[in-house]
């Protein structure tokens, strides 16, 4: 386990802040020590309002990459919240909280020679990934990267992590752009083939990381189950306070109720029960 | 300036302290503020036994507020003082513990079970939690109850060392006459409000948005409910009164203790910003000073 670093509001000058596909968003901030110490799969807590009225709460976002000078945040606009953040201009001053949750573990793949990391994404969940995967890029690490999405216009930094050496494959729903049809029935196949005969073999070679709607990570962990895969998945669920006070981010795992917030957002894949 | 304000023979040093269930034990707010500076911590409520509180989802944003339904989860008494009462009787300020049970025998145990030298400085009874189920309940919760509220502080009080708040739901009649029941029972002070029964619908998949369906509403929505909860007690009963509800300034804190609140407690506003305690007592402090009220005391039923 890495040490956790003490959690702070920074307070932090927005460099840019621009659409990036039609309803989402690239936010970057100045904030030097979050870049520092916050890791792949960790979060920070964004205030969008001093009025206490809508949104009252502040909104969990993923740090998606990291410069020497700050970090950035991808969302999508869903709500009054993100409307209100796709609004913020460059020069604002934006407050949060972090980093919260723990990160993806790295020690899977970066502990035992030749493994190679697999990320598996469905729609926005390719935001945390983006960050790992660039990380184990840096460190020559193979990286296997299955995206999922409705249509072309919903599919995330495919360019971004092929820019990195990953080797990326996308999957749509209605074919508009790579295979169509399930991100799940994609990696299932690159992992059936790699694995060839010894589908239940103990020799592990490759280790999964993923994120993205709950239905999707079910559907995966049936798979990996079945192949005998190693993985974590990172969830979200609704969240008021972000620093394990409320206990409303609960999910449900095979040791009882846990926070996304201060237990994850990264669970083992084994531990959650869907 | 003099914020001390004195309930049931114990001294606080400012009448703002925290609510209970939001706020933890104030250790995972201690990256954030000084913990001695608050006039009092409640912890999130604790029963005898070890709850895994309710299904999720378990709470969600509404216009204004948050609608919760986290169903008690705790540990359990045992674990409790086990693992956090060092770290809490470290604390250079008072710690009141927030108990709950579904029965009087529940309650009772857990009452005797917190005691532990002199602490803690005081007992918040959980009489009005929306999320959990009391069997001896003529309604769903105890404070619906003026009887049952008399009878369930009665038995506290018998082996509590310290003194016992009645914590009271909105969800009634009239809540004047749950206080006097209160009262009547022995309560040193009642606080007031709980959270306001609720409901969020999903239009999508036609369910509630709650994993239990209903849950408690706190936060701005509900403040003006809460100052008229408050203000109907106000003279009706001889002890100290306690205000929660949305409070979110230093002036809505002022709101409070003008309607009659001797102390108030800052709940919901607690996760918006983890340091909004500190702001919330500089305010307050900034009020007494720019209307030259020497005592926090002063404020106490002034409204007219």
């Amino acid at each position: 386990m890495k040490k956790t670093e003490r959690k702070k509001i920074i307070k932090g000058t927005i460099s840019s802040n621009r659409a990036v596909r039609p309803d989402h968003f690239e936010l970057t901030m100045e904030a030097p020590w979050l870049s520092k110490v916050s890791r792949a799969g960790q979060f920070v807590m964004v205030k969008l309002s001093d009025k206490f009225t809508d949104p009252l709460l502040r909104i969990p976002l993923a740090v998606h990459s990291k410069n020497a000078g700050g970090i950035s945040l991808m969302y999508k606009v869903v709500g009054s919240g993100t409307k209100i953040l796709s609004e913020q201009k460059k020069g604002t001053v934006l407050d949060v909280v972090g980093p919260l949750g723990n990160g993806f573990n790295d020690e899977p793949i970066l502990k035992k020679k030749g493994r190679v990391a697999i990320i598996v994404a469905g729609g926005h969940g390719i935001i945390p990934l983006y960050l790992l995967a660039k990380g184990f890029r840096e460190k020559n690490i193979e990286v296997k990267v299955f995206i999922g999405a409705g249509t072309k216009e919903h599919v995330l930094l495919e360019k971004k992590l092929k820019k990195t050496g990953a080797s990326v494959q996308v999957a749509t729903d209605n074919g508009t752009l790579g295979h169509k049809g399930s991100v799940v029935a994609l990696a299932e196949e690159y992992l059936k083939k790699e694995k060839g005969e010894k589908a239940a073999s103990r020799d592990i070679k490759h280790y999964t990381y993923a994120c993205g709607p709950r239905v999707m990570l079910n559907a995966l962990s049936k798979k990996l189950k079945k192949l005998n895969e190693p993985a974590e998945f990172s969830l979200d669920a609704y969240m008021a306070c972000g620093i394990g006070a409320c206990k409303g981010c609960a999910i449900k795992t095979v040791s009882g109720y846990k926070l996304v917030c201060k237990d994850g957002p990264v669970f083992d894949m084994r531990s959650i029960v869907f | 300036m003099d914020l001390k304000t004195k309930i049931g023979g114990v001294i606080f040093k400012n009448p703002i302290w925290t609510a209970s269930g939001t706020f933890g034990t104030g250790e995972e707010f201690r990256d954030f503020l000084n913990l001695d500076e608050i006039g009092a911590i409640v912890t999130k409520t604790v029963t005898l036994k070890a709850r895994e509180g309710n299904a999720p989802p378990r709470i969600v944003e509404t216009a204004s507020g948050l609608l919760n339904s986290i169903g008690l989860e705790n540990k359990g008494i045992g674990a409790f003082k086990k693992e956090d009462y060092s770290c809490l009787k470290k604390l250079q300020t008072k710690v009141i513990i927030s108990i709950a049970g579904e029965t009087k025998e529940e309650f009772e145990k857990c009452a005797a079970l917190v005691a532990d030298k002199n602490f803690p400085h005081a007992i918040e009874l959980n009489l009005s939690c929306p999320n959990v189920i009391h069997p001896e309940a003529k309604h769903s919760l105890i404070a619906q109850d003026a009887s049952l509220t008399e009878e369930m502080v009665k038995i506290v009080k018998k082996s509590a060392k310290c003194p016992v708040i009645a914590k009271l739901a909105p969800n009634v009649t009239d809540i004047a006459e749950i206080a006097r029941g209160a009262e009547n029972g022995g309560a040193d002070a009642v606080s007031l409000v709980n959270t306001y029964m609720g409901l969020a619908v999903d239009v999508q998949s036609m369910k509630p948005v709650l994993g239990n369906r209903v849950g408690g509403l706190s936060g701005p929505a509900i403040k003006p409910l809460a100052l008229k909860a408050v203000w109907d007690v106000y003279g009706k009963v001889k002890i100290p009164i306690i205000g929660i509800g949305g409070i979110m300034t230093g002036l809505d804190a002022v709101e409070f203790m003008l309607a009659g609140a001797s102390a108030v407690e800052i709940g919901t506003a607690n996760f918006t910003d983890p340091v909004i305690y500190k702001t919330i007592l500089k305010e307050f402090k900034e009020y007494l000073k720019r209307k030259n009220i020497k005592s926090a005391k002063e404020l106490v039923g002034k409204l007219r």
